[in-house]
């Protein structure tokens, strides 16, 4: 009897200390968010003013801003979703509604899968390959290709399971009534996915607006303004690389700050993506 | 609705110009999406041929030493990748030590321990660890962690050790804060959101007639954790894991900013090093001379070839677990 309750004590005092831990993982999970945001924001904030927005990049010891690596950042981001959107939900159209069943659909899926969670820097080293040495210069159209093979995986992705959600009874109905399969694709579907659709685009673009390493070495880094895109461009994450790692202290605020400004915009951009489809599954 | 406003002009001119109108524009767009589905192989490999083909003068020229060369010489151009093919391994291996059981745990509190309205809220910031840039934790890491680790944690360790055979060789001065260890935290952080959300996935994918029958015969929480649903989804977990590998061997910037960038292989845990992203993104743009640029081309095929065959891997076994519970 004292054996069977002592062996029950042992079990529930092993299942509390298991228990425990548990608790305390994802405590230091929460408390590793918080000390990287609390950071960011001691050290971002002191550096946000009006001429973070409005300058350009100083040279080394005087005061500036970040206007011409942000407007570089969205240039790029800009053209990276232009060119890589199309192509993203045009593959998963195929996936879902022309090949749901075919091997092609298998294999672009699995390929696509292995892309999406590929080592940016790689792509980096491919649109260099592929751009950069053949037009004998870096530019921000190389550094924009490289952000669009970035959005493409995660497009197609959501895409795919977007359209697969759509209930098959309603393009039935858009059959039964004539309309010819691409109608039905296009009104149908599409409008039944489309909240789905619109997420997958918002988390493409946090996705490369932090985007650094395929950055380095196709659009590299510009201290002036430059609206060409046939040359050099600044963007904000590779401004931050390297003013952080400069021993320059204007340098390193500016750095922190706009680290902030990419984090922030990042976060607010997929609680808003997830918000959009958040609600879809609450129903 | 906006359908059949498609189809009402049409139903007025000749029928059989109508159906061969819809059926020219239906392939068209059935090509399309055919072509951009292509286009994604392609993509991939694309990006195979065109490392191979940059990497092809460094390969020539080192041959198989190139993998086992330590030395990395620019003005000799000597070059071997062995150090940053440590570094990334061991960095990769000691994440994964670290943030497995974190991540592991994170999502045993999630299914079974935490109150329902808090699950969503805290799943989602566990989440919003994985939206952070990379670069952003690789700023944290160089001027919050790293001067943290030098004054306090790393002088604490190498005392502690000081007089330990073995333990004093992998925990040895000074204490530079940056380092392997400090870039295998980092990294051990990035990842923790990637096993979290995919463990936490595959513990719900267990049939809840298993727990509630281990639960009826008197288990704990631990016991029913432990001997049933871990078990259960074993492959899921490891598939998670081998993701969360592929991720934190390919990770550059956060890496970059805390490795130190040294090209030598040191048994401390606490010197500096390098890997295979952090070489590239720190030497590519400086790098002068073909070979040189080569043999940075070809330390990023290294990567691709292992990422590749990690992710595979990692891919199919979370396919065998989709399987599963479709059928």
């Amino acid at each position: 009897m004292s054996t069977a309750a002592s062996l029950h004590q042992s079990r529930k005092r092993k299942n509390g200390v298991m228990m425990t831990l548990c608790v305390v993982a994802a405590g230091i999970g929460l408390a590793w968010l918080a000390l990287i945001l609390g950071a960011l924001l001691y050290k971002g904030l002191s550096g946000l003013s009006l001429s973070v927005f409005t300058e350009m990049t100083p040279p080394p010891g005087d005061a500036g801003g970040l206007l011409n690596a942000i407007y570089g950042s969205i240039v790029m981001t800009i053209i990276g979703i232009i060119v890589g959107t199309p192509i993203g939900v045009l593959a998963g159209t195929y996936m879902a509604e022309y090949g749901r069943f075919s091997k092609l659909t298998t294999v672009v899926r699995f390929i696509n899968d292995i892309l999406l969670s590929a080592p940016s820097i790689i792509i980096g080293l491919f649109v260099y390959e592929l751009m950069v040495r053949p037009m004998g210069h870096f530019s921000a159209i190389a550094g924009a290709v490289a952000l669009a093979i970035l959005v493409i995986p995660v497009v197609v992705r959501t895409t795919e399971d977007m359209l697969n959600l759509v209930p098959n009874a309603l393009r039935e109905a858009g059959t039964a009534i004539g309309a010819p399969r691409w109608v039905v694709i296009r009104s149908v579907a599409y409008r039944a996915a489309l909240s789905g659709i619109v997420t997958g685009i918002l988390l493409a673009i946090a996705r490369i607006s932090g985007e650094t390493a395929p950055l380095l070495f196709t659009a590299l880094n510009n201290q002036f303004w430059s609206s060409n895109l046939n040359a050099p461009m600044a963007s904000l994450p590779v401004t931050i690389f390297q003013f952080a790692l400069s021993p320059y202290e204007e340098w390193q605020q500016l750095a922190w700050t706009g680290a902030l400004i990419i984090t922030l915009t990042v976060l607010a951009l997929s609680i808003f993506a997830r918000s959009l489809t958040g609600r879809r599954e609450d129903k | 609705m906006s359908a059949v406003q498609e189809a009402l002009p049409a139903v007025r001119g000749s029928r059989d110009a109508t159906v061969r109108r819809f059926a020219l524009t239906d392939s068209i767009f059935h090509g399309m999406t055919r072509a951009a589905a292509i286009l994604v192989l392609v993509l991939l490999g694309g990006v195979a041929i065109s490392l191979v083909a940059g990497s092809w003068q460094a390969l020539s020229t080192f041959g198989f030493s190139f993998l086992t060369s330590e030395s990395w010489n620019p003005v000799t151009e000597k070059f071997g990748a062995l150090a940053p093919i440590y570094g990334t391994i061991i960095t990769s291996a000691i994440a994964i030590l670290i943030a497995v059981p974190l991540g592991i745990g994170i999502a045993i509190f999630l299914t079974e321990l935490c109150p329902r309205p808090l699950r969503r809220p805290i799943g989602m910031a566990v989440e919003l660890l994985a939206g952070i840039p990379s670069i952003i934790y690789g700023i944290w890491g160089l001027f919050v962690l790293a001067p943290f680790l030098q004054t306090t944690v790393q002088p604490f360790i190498i005392n502690v050790f000081h007089g330990v055979p073995g333990l004093n060789g992998l925990f040895a001065g000074p204490p530079y804060g940056i380092g392997l260890l400090t870039s295998a935290m980092i990294l051990a952080i990035m990842i923790l959101p990637f096993i979290t959300s995919i463990t936490k996935d595959v513990f719900d994918t267990v049939p809840s007639v298993l727990k509630e029958s281990a639960y009826g015969i008197g288990c704990t929480t631990w016991e029913v954790t432990r001997r049933v649903v871990i078990p259960y989804t074993r492959i899921g977990i490891m598939g998670g894991v081998m993701l969360a590998l592929g991720r934190a061997l390919g990770e550059t910037m956060a890496v970059t900013f805390v490795i130190g960038n040294a090209h030598r292989i040191s048994t401390s845990l606490f010197a500096p090093a390098t890997t295979i992203s952090a070489t590239i993104a720190n030497e590519f743009t400086e790098a002068v001379g073909d070979l040189y640029t080569s043999s940075l081309v070809a330390l990023g095929l290294i990567l691709f070839v292992i990422t590749f065959l990690i992710l595979a891997i990692a891919r199919y076994m979370l396919m065998r677990i989709d399987a599963r519970t479709g059928a």
